[in-house]
């Protein structure tokens, strides 16, 4: 096809080889170099280094933000769990404590009662026992007077027959079987 | 790229026109000047290559300061395409090779990596058809700005003695090997470094632009009324078809090697191999 050797030993007046290398040519490469080069440096990719490391900071900041919420979740899950065991032991003291006090109080109510049962069979006695005294003291008041009153019936009539005697006792039986019944 | 090499085999130099294959040579990279002109001295010619050359700076400068004029953190349309390329050569080239502390590099490689692309990119925009960086000048001048940073850099860093004492003495090896190894290491890093920068870019842009040439051109060549000239024709055209295809990724590809070389260089100075 064609002849790599001659195509680079082609350093005929007219056609240069592809090897040569004018000064001219690398001045011109040298020149479109800097201008590329001058032009990013100073005014193209600084703007872009810095919109990129502002925004690898907002990610940056954006994942401490969630780490530390995160943390703060955790802390406010801990404090709450902390606060229910609380509540919980709490409620089970208060539990603790009604049982305590309901067994108290009805221990308590039981005692009052008792006592003022006692009261009132205390009252009742002394006043069975008042009314006994006084029934009793009653009691013998009259049968000394009717023993009185008998002694002078039987002392009256004369004690002549054991007849008279008997009928007296009886009638005096009687009565008092009558005023027993009245 | 095509037409000026068919003009000189003729408009009517067809296969059995009696016409011989006007195979493409040296003269597909030889351009008039447009413009000539004289400071102290020197001729300076502005043909084809300079303008394609001043366009591509021009386009450049253009693009990158359009997209990042006004940059915002939730960027929009060609902001996200330039920060795509911004953080391709800090993320993809800066930082895997030289760490973070070659970010101040980045505007330096990144002028390299997008100037290199678009003048190879030449090669395959109708109209342009001239990969500029085929013209040996053009990566020769590249390499010597990358050679004239690097080694000064290096010398800066590490220290005259300090680093040449680690280039030409890579540790780790025994005494003896450096007989061998330090005119190998000297030769390598000071001559064939810059020599191989520049050619690489260079001659694969060459061969990609010749070959693209020599199959148009046969794609015209062979087109005749005859079975061999018409299947001729359609294989060569597709084949450059599919080679423009194949030398836009070369393009691509030589530009991020070129870019990578150069930050290479620069870590080697900035940091002793070890």
């Amino acid at each position: 096809m064609f002849e790599f050797a001659t195509l680079l030993a082609a350093e005929s007046e007219e056609m240069p080889s592809v090897l040569a290398v004018p000064l001219d040519e690398l001045i011109i490469g040298l020149i479109a170099f800097l201008i590329v080069f001058g032009g990013l440096a100073k005014f193209v990719l600084p703007k872009i280094k810095v919109t990129l490391d502002e925004r690898a900071n907002l990610i940056e900041g954006g994942l401490e933000r969630a780490g530390k919420a995160e943390e703060e979740a955790a802390a406010v899950l801990a404090e709450y769990q902390q606060q229910l065991a609380g509540a919980r032991e709490e409620a089970s003291a208060i539990r603790t404590a009604a049982q305590s006090d309901r067994t108290a109080i009805i221990e308590e109510a039981r005692n009052e009662a008792r006592n003022a049962a006692a009261v009132v069979t205390a009252s009742a006695e002394a006043a069975m026992a008042a009314e006994r005294a006084q029934a009793v003291a009653a009691l013998t008041r009259q049968v000394g007077e009717l023993a009185l009153t008998l002694a002078d019936k039987v002392v009256g009539e004369a004690l002549s027959d054991d007849a008279r005697v008997a009928a007296t006792v009886d009638s005096f039986i009687t009565d008092l079987e009558r005023a027993a019944a009245n | 790229m095509a037409f000026g090499v068919v003009a000189s085999g003729g408009p009517d130099c067809h296969l059995f026109s009696g016409c011989g294959f006007p195979a493409p040579g040296a003269e597909i990279f030889q351009f008039d000047a447009i413009l000539s002109f004289t400071i102290g001295g020197l001729a300076f010619n502005i043909s084809k290559v300079t303008f394609l050359l001043f366009l591509a700076v021009v386009l450049i400068l253009g693009f990158f300061g359009y997209a990042f004029r006004k940059p915002k953190l939730v960027p929009r349309g060609a902001q996200n395409v330039g920060e795509l390329g911004y953080l391709f050569i800090r993320d993809g080239i800066v930082r895997e090779t030289i760490g973070k502390g070659g970010d101040k590099f980045i505007p330096f490689l990144f002028s390299f990596f997008f100037l290199v692309w678009i003048l190879n990119f030449w090669g395959v925009v109708p109209g342009a058809q001239l990969p500029v960086t085929s013209i040996f000048a053009i990566p020769v001048t590249f390499a010597i700005i990358v050679y004239v940073t690097w080694v000064p850099l290096g010398i800066y860093k590490q220290g005259f003695v300090g680093f040449f004492k680690n280039i030409m003495f890579p540790p780790g090896v025994p005494k003896a090997m450096y007989i061998l190894l330090t005119p190998i290491e000297l030769i390598s890093n000071f001559l064939v470094r810059p020599f191989t920068h520049a050619v690489r870019l260079f001659a694969n842009m060459f061969a990609g632009h010749l070959l693209l040439a020599t199959f148009s051109v046969a794609a015209f060549y062979l087109l005749s009324f005859s079975v061999i000239g018409i299947l001729g024709s359609a294989a060569s055209f597709s084949l450059a078809v599919l080679l423009t295809g194949f030398e836009a990724f070369i393009q691509a590809l030589q530009a991020y090697i070129f870019t990578l070389l150069a930050a290479v260089y620069i870590g080697s100075a900035l940091h002793a191999e070890h």
